[in-house]
């Protein structure tokens, strides 16, 4: 890549020959389009069956008998299938999507290799929905957040790569040679995610290292994931889509600057539960990475209020940006959380509790979900040319999920407390401290239910769009071949 | 960060640091990890593999999940001391004075001593030598190895042996969840290593010692709520099979109460899935002592003098600078 000192000389001293202006946003949006419906149709499908797995094995704390009969779906397959589902079925194939629209349009270039960027989809469904089977069968790999098989594992890591090679091309063929903030997030995670999951799966499962230190990698790969990945592409979406749609500027580069380095610095030193068994120097480095991480949820939370003009009522102005809002504030809320987990007092009440449930659920849901899906509705119609069937169905899908995460988060937040101060008392007998968790964990399910509504009401909005676009596209197809007719056999 | 190469050189640094840290050095730390011996007279290799069905139950286990609601580590917050006779002397009224005025000084808090009900019990007539009986047994608690220590010179002026326990406390250990915190040792021939990170049911690190009986296994998989009452376990009935029964009953037949009995000549077996997993969680043991984790294996009521003898030893071993505990 050539380094060039002025972004206005760029386009001409640059690529010379191959350099042309910058392409048009319809150019770049026709060139994601496909790879893009592809990435966001499957998620949306993923998001569905996901939530129904998650509704599955909520409903067995109900009913502990409730499909327990099958083999395929006792809890301890179903939750692993829904939380993976959700992770590889549409967060990280989803954040893919809009990483690549997000790098063509900030670098004002055309997606490269859009049929090749499909193909690495298409490969990724594939591996994911084999993984999926593959926990389902019992063959799980035992690691939390890295159930999925090798086999599948290694058919996801292929597409990730055939996705991200071509995101890299267009990153470098950018006509655009000044990087926005979001740019450097996104193209450490484009590189982010080989690494910690070729590392994860190597070690893990290929070539296994041994005893407590399988523990310790797995901790390392799903934070790295978690909290840096999540956070690398979230906040890229975040930087992007709250000043364009507010139509002002980013209050400041270098908190965003700040922001990177400590997200990448003291976010991939977390992980190390401060129970776990192993030399006390990892959960300690863990909990101090943990603590500093206080300073990126400041400087986003900062930037964001700042970049709003102290008016948050503006993120009422646009669909998009509820979402992106919400994903902010629990991004803060997650990273206080998180940052109080630092303390041993705070470690020790919640842990082996549904607090750390309730946690990742609101990073992962919360936050990046969130995001992902305001971004998802403001890209999907640009990709397509026309707005959403139903608008009413967006606003709903936003009260529907908003009030799911909140319903899902704070029972077992709170039950996840009790259950921890309980566990510290050995006179309280442990089916008690069982029992105690049951009406939360029986008030989350509709959390549950209304997460899986609103995901139904995005699928059947985001098929809408594109099956109307397609239908035009088809018949105007039709039109034109059955026009073309006429002046041929009139000539003739 | 104008520019590409920047960017990458910063993602770069930052995870190959994160990676150094937390995949690198734990591989030189405790990737080669050997067994060890544990501590005590009777010092045995730790851990052993595990047998062949249990390793088979590991996988059942996995496959599972049961995992995502039980944790197999045991938590500990920290050490104490327990004082103990191992033998009461040849001066039986010196011991019990000595045990008295240790008792004297607990209660004035000039010694960092708690009495154990073995001394509580008895203190209304001190004079007893019931008191002596049943050793060896600890009388006192100490958080303070400096303390424990002037109390056991103190009786071993008396003629009387006296020995120091160390003991491993905590609120996990209190339920009976575990003998001593759990280290890294204990999962060296574990694949998956399964530490867990939920206690949707209880931790099963000591499963084995606490309910080693499989057959109380796999009534419990079969039936939850037979075995313990209000279980929110989900029953794992696709580990049995119903089957007819042919010449006679299978011996492995599960014993079930009415309601849950199948309908007559019929039998429930365990398949070998139930049976392994069944050995697996009652080879489930966290209660090894070891140079890591040091405790002192012991019977605390009366016990049989070769059971007594691994524990006196453990003890001088262990004893004089009582060294320094888990944390």
């Amino acid at each position: 890549m050539s380094v060039i000192s002025s972004p206005s000389q760029a386009s001409p001293a640059d690529a010379g020959a191959e350099l042309c202006p910058p392409d048009s946003p319809a150019l770049i949006d026709a060139s994601c389009r496909l790879p893009l419906v592809v990435l966001f149709l499957a998620a949306a499908v993923w998001l569905v069956i996901g939530s129904a797995f998650a509704l599955m094995a909520s409903l067995k704390f109900h009913a502990p008998g409730f499909l327990a009969d099958s083999a395929w779906l006792t809890y301890g397959r179903v939750h692993p299938a829904g939380l993976n589902s959700m992770l590889y079925g549409f967060c990280i194939p989803a954040g893919l999507g809009v990483a690549l629209w997000l790098l063509a349009r900030l670098g004002h270039a055309r997606l490269a290799r859009p049929g090749l960027v499909t193909l690495g989809a298409v490969c990724w469904n594939l591996g994911v929905a084999l993984g999926i089977s593959g926990i389902l069968a019992g063959r799980s790999t035992g690691f939390e957040d890295l159930e999925m098989p090798a086999y599948a594992a290694r058919v996801v890591f292929l597409g990730y790569l055939m996705i991200v090679l071509w995101a890299v091309l267009t990153f470098q063929q950018r006509r655009e040679r000044q990087l926005f903030v979001s740019q450097w997030f996104l193209f450490a995670a484009l590189f982010w995610f080989p690494w910690i999951n070729s590392t994860a799966n190597l070690l893990l499962l290929t070539f296994q290292v041994r005893g407590i230190a399988q523990a310790v990698v797995a901790w390392w790969y799903s934070d790295n994931l978690l909290v840096v990945w999540f956070g690398l592409v979230g906040l890229a979406a975040v930087f992007y889509f709250v000043p364009k749609l507010t139509g002002r500027e980013l209050h400041s580069r270098y908190l965003a600057l700040l922001t990177f380095w400590m997200l990448i610095l003291f976010g991939s030193w977390g992980g190390i539960p401060r129970s776990a068994p192993v030399p006390a120097w990892m959960p300690i480095s863990s909990a101090i990475a943990t603590g500093l991480g206080l300073i990126t949820i400041i400087a986003v939370g900062l930037n964001v209020y700042q970049t709003l003009g102290g008016q948050c009522s503006k993120l009422w102005s646009h669909p998009s940006l509820r979402f992106i809002g919400f994903g902010v504030v629990a991004f803060v809320v997650v990273g206080l959380i998180r940052a109080a987990g630092a303390l041993s007092e705070v470690s020790h009440a919640t842990q082996f509790t549904w607090f750390t449930v309730a946690r990742g659920m609101l990073n992962s849901y919360g936050f990046f979900t969130m995001v992902i899906l305001g971004a998802i509705y403001y890209i999907a119609p640009q990709l397509m040319g026309a707005e959403f069937p139903s608008a009413k169905l967006v606003t709903a899908h936003f009260w529907t999920a908003a009030a799911g995460i909140l319903l899902f988060v704070v029972p077992l937040a709170v039950s996840g407390v009790v259950q921890g101060l309980k566990l510290q008392q050995p006179s309280i007998p442990f089916a008690d401290i069982a029992h105690g968790t049951l009406p939360f964990l029986r008030a989350s399910t509709t959390g549950d239910l209304l997460i899986a509504l609103g995901h139904l009401m995005f699928l059947a909005n985001l098929a809408g769009l594109v099956i109307r676009f397609y239908r035009a596209r088809v018949a105007s197809a039709w039109a034109s071949a059955t026009a073309q007719i006429k002046p041929v056999e009139a000539r003739a | 960060m104008k520019y590409g190469p920047l960017v990458f050189l910063a993602a770069f640094f930052a995870l190959a640091s994160s990676w150094c840290g937390f995949v690198l050095t734990p591989q030189l730390q405790i990737g080669r990890l050997q067994q060890t011996n544990t501590l005590g007279g009777a010092a045995a290799t730790y851990p052993v593999a595990w047998p062949g069905l249990a390793r088979q139950g590991m996988e059942v286990y996995r496959a599972n999940g049961c995992v995502y609601c039980h944790s197999q580590q045991v938590g500990q917050t920290g050490t104490v001391v327990d004082i103990a006779l191992a033998d009461a002397g040849t001066n039986l009224t010196a011991t019990v004075a000595a045990l008295l005025s240790l008792a004297d000084a607990a209660t004035n808090q000039s010694a960092d001593l708690t009495p154990l009900p073995a001394l509580e019990l008895d203190k209304s007539n001190p004079t007893d030598t019931n008191l002596l009986s049943g050793l060896p047994k600890a009388f006192f608690r100490s958080p303070s190895p400096q303390d424990a220590n002037a109390a056991l010179q103190a009786l071993n002026a008396t003629s009387a042996k006296a020995q120091l326990w160390i003991v491993p406390v905590g609120p996990d250990i209190a339920r009976g969840w575990g003998k001593r915190r759990s280290v890294a040792e204990d999962f060296l021939f574990d694949s998956p290593a399964l530490p867990g990170s939920q206690r949707v049911g209880p931790d099963l690190a000591d499963v084995g010692t606490r309910l080693p009986n499989p057959n109380w296994h796999l009534l419990h998989l079969y039936a939850p709520r037979l075995q313990v009452k209000g279980s929110i376990m989900p029953p794992y009935r696709f580990l049995f099979e119903q089957r007819k029964i042919e010449h006679r009953p299978s011996p492995d037949a599960l014993v079930l109460p009415a309601d849950l009995a199948p309908p007559s000549g019929y039998e429930v077996v365990p398949t070998p899935a139930a049976k392994a997993l069944a050995a697996y969680l009652i080879s489930l043991h966290a209660d090894a002592p070891l140079f890591v984790a040091p405790l002192t294996v012991a019977t605390t009521h009366a016990a049989p003098a070769t059971n007594a003898a691994p524990a006196s030893e453990a003890a001088t071993t262990n004893a004089p600078p009582a060294p320094a505990p888990a944390r």
